[in-house]
């Protein structure tokens, strides 16, 4: 058995060779030199959508260095809410969530605040909405980055031919493509009038007053049109004011003229009724008029999404956010900040709105003129309007401008739709309003 | 001087044979033998059951932001509001009204069951069975689509007689009958079976003796099947209450609580107020207020099998 004998000269070369490769090796640059980053964005519902934020994803991390794994987590059966709930509980969790609107207020404490990443977007993309600000500011720190993706205006989407038959109304005329609306005839009146002339035509409007976020996004632009909050901004109870009054005597109005059992509605129940054919108008973002472009074409092709009717005090839309925010606790913020600003190009921005046929709305305001929603159709120009490229109406969420976590509470318990309901059924004006402010009351707890 | 040193080290060798000898005994002891077995399905329980128990309780006792200990003052809150009441009052319509339901169907069909001849009864087992099968969740959702408020197949039907449409989720008393009616379909075909397994262990010579006393069809059932029954009545009311009162997936799936909070019971709120919320400390205040009325429950029945076996 031979056995070779380590020289003394060997064991110092060894040694030393050693030593710098240790010393060394922080700086070599390795496949995942920048560590590793989980993901979880919201599952789009467009088929492919996930795909574009996907490769975006890759490339940066491809030039990063950075392992990544997405999770794309469903909204529905509030599986994302459930997710977002249970990782701040834990404390641990994706560096990179997807959060609807109230979310970041709700897990403000535990959020990393992203105002450095939103000074640098605000120069290049402009302003964010108001709904945005709202939604993802306190105390003047951005709590999470507004996402494109998922975000929408859940305006009206009318049918041209039904409304033009049974309400005299060319919603195209009203709105046209390319060009700036001219709607100013485009008030509540007008709305109920029409509202009442496709009723009695067989073809109603289809606005829900369920407890879901289509029936309440609806409620509370229509009640902001009047200028009605259940609370203010500084968090006074403001329930038992002329303007809820009034917003609460119009909703009687228009129920009168609605689906006889809109008060069961859900998110789903409007888009059936416009791809059915049994309405002439909904309020909802272009995702059933993409349903309609595959399953009945013949009335996509007469869907035409445009702006809300204005009230007394303003004309309101629906607006709801979606943003992605990091964990506190997140392990790898750089990286997750990096993947933020990267994500907030305008290219990337592009890029996922057109893989979502123009569904997804970003919320700054250099972008909402993108080419996409020009040309989408049948018919062409149907999505024109859907960004509200002329600032033609104030983009809101129910329940705002009540502070956000008191807003939640209205918004989840779905206040604005009861009420009106409640006072359509027959319930005095005065018991209702003193049931509204009891909720809201409850609400204020801290 | 040799006694003396040897002593210690016969009483350490005797004490190790008696710890041994003890061990082994334990060992060989039934109830030793079953604990081992059963303790992994305890630690189970102490991981899924009881700690997020003793979890739901330190929850309920912070304040909205879950930064500060307040005590009972959750449950204070509770207590004056209005819907929570609400809340209350259908948990229990629809527990007890679904519970009565589903042990009258049940004690029905098992005896229609119980006299179809030997050869035929597993296939009608079989098939009456399915419904509590099927995971609630699916089979709701084929519920949620007979009773859609603008296509329910079922107003198709009434229509084609001229009759309905009926709103059956879209006004309040309707909700209620359409969500209590899909928990009796999910549940009757337990209390079937477990009424089956019971009527089939009444002797037979009880209602031989029976017939020759006189006794007629409901007298038998009177004086000798129920009374033969009434602990696994007792048991399965108790079982299906618990499972009932903490129902979910029927009322989110169907309703969500509405219309107007109409149809909300304990989980559905606790889940609205405490996720959907974002109040998780509301939310598991409202779902611990369900544990003292079932408590309450679960020691009046189990205290009345008790007494029973006792006497027996």
């Amino acid at each position: 058995m031979s056995r070779k004998k380590l020289t003394r000269r060997q064991f110092v070369a060894a040694t030393a060779m050693s030593s710098a490769a240790l010393i060394s090796a922080p700086y070599v640059r390795g496949a995942y030199a920048a560590g590793k980053l989980s993901i979880g964005f919201w599952d789009h519902w467009v088929p492919g959508a996930n795909k574009a934020s996907t490769d975006i994803v890759n490339e940066w991390a491809a030039k990063e260095k950075v392992e990544v794994s997405i999770d794309y987590i469903p909204s529905q059966g509030n599986k994302l809410i459930l997710t977002v709930a249970a990782e701040a509980q834990a404390r641990s969790g994706h560096d990179v969530i997807a959060m609807q609107t109230w979310f970041p207020h709700a897990h403000s404490e535990q959020l990393e605040p992203m105002n450095d990443v939103m000074g640098d977007l605000i120069k290049q993309n402009g302003e964010p909405n108001g709904t945005m600000k709202y939604l993802g500011q306190a105390g003047g720190k951005w709590l999470a980055v507004p996402a494109s993706v998922g975000s929408q205006i859940k305006g009206p989407c009318s049918r041209i031919d039904l409304m033009k038959k049974h309400a005299g109304i060319d919603v195209q005329a009203m709105y046209p493509a390319g060009a700036a609306p001219k709607a100013d005839d485009w008030t509540l009146d007008t709305f109920l009038k029409a509202a009442e002339a496709c009723h009695k035509g067989g073809v109603p409007f289809g606005i829900g007053l369920g407890e879901t976020t289509d029936n309440v996004d609806t409620a509370g632009a229509i009640f902001q049109s009047f200028g009605a909050a259940l609370v203010d901004g500084k968090g006074n109870l403001t329930v038992k004011t002329d303007a809820v009054r009034q917003a609460l005597d119009y909703y009687k109005k228009l129920i009168a003229f609605l689906p006889p059992d809109a008060g069961a509605w859900d998110d789903a129940s409007n888009n059936k009724w416009l791809v059915s054919g049994r309405g002439a108008l909904i309020m909802n973002p272009p995702s059933a008029w993409a349903v309609a472009k595959r399953d009945a074409p013949q009335v996509a092709e007469q869907c035409w999404t445009h702006g809300f009717p204005a009230g007394p005090k303003g004309r309101y839309a629906p607006y709801l956010g979606y943003f992605w925010g990091t964990w506190s606790f997140s392990k790898n913020k750089e990286a997750a900040k990096s993947l933020l600003r990267t994500l907030s190009q305008p290219d990337a921005i592009e890029k996922m709105v057109v893989a979502s046929g123009g569904y997804d709305l970003p919320c700054y305001e250099k972008l909402t003129t993108l080419k996409v929603w020009q040309e989408e159709g049948p018919p062409k120009g149907t999505l024109y309007h859907y960004p509200n490229p002329h600032n033609h109406q104030t983009l809101s969420i129910a329940a705002a401008p009540a502070p956000p976590k008191i807003a939640q509470q209205i918004y989840t318990q779905a206040t604005l739709t009861k009420m009106c309901l409640r006072h359509a059924q027959g319930e005095a004006m005065e018991k209702t309003l003193a049931w509204a402010e009891g909720e809201c009351e409850g609400f204020m707890r801290s | 001087m040799a006694d003396v040193v040897l002593q210690p080290n016969r009483a350490a060798t005797a004490k190790t044979a008696r710890k041994r000898s003890s061990l082994h005994n334990a060992l060989r002891r039934k109830s030793t033998v079953a604990f081992l077995m059963t303790l992994p399905l305890i630690l189970l329980i102490a991981l899924l059951v009881i700690y997020p128990a003793f979890y739901a309780i330190h929850l309920a006792t912070l304040n909205k932001s879950m930064q500060r200990f307040i005590g009972l003052s959750n449950f204070e809150f509770l207590f004056k509001r209005e819907t929570f009441w609400l809340v209350v009052k259908q948990s229990c319509i629809f527990a007890i009204t679904a519970v009565i339901f589903k042990a009258v169907l049940g004690f029905i069909i098992a005896h229609f069951v119980h006299n179809i001849p030997a050869r035929g009864q597993r296939k009608w087992r079989g098939m009456l069975l399915v419904p509590w099968v099927i995971p609630p969740a699916m089979s709701t959702l084929a519920w949620l689509w007979l009773f859609d408020p603008s296509y329910s197949a079922f107003n198709y039907t009434l229509g084609l007689f001229g009759a309905g449409p009926i709103p059956w989720t879209g006004d309040a008393l309707w909700a209620r009958f359409s969500v209590i009616l899909v928990n009796i379909w999910v549940g009757a075909p337990f209390f079937m079976i477990m009424y089956l397994a019971a009527l089939k262990s009444v002797p037979e010579q009880l209602y031989e003796a029976a017939a020759i006393d006189g006794a007629n069809w409901w007298q038998r059932i009177w004086y000798v099947t129920l009374p033969m029954m009434r602990n696994i009545i007792a048991i399965t009311t108790l079982f299906s209450l618990i499972v009932t009162f903490a129902n979910f997936d029927i009322v989110r799936i169907l309703t969500a609580g509405g219309p107007l909070d109409h149809t909300h019971i304990f989980a559905t709120w606790a889940f609205r107020v405490g996720i959907e919320g974002s109040d998780i400390p509301l939310g598991a205040s409202v779902s611990l207020f369900m544990v003292p009325i079932l408590a309450i429950a679960a020691i009046f029945i189990l205290r009345d099998v008790n007494k029973r076996g006792n006497e027996a």
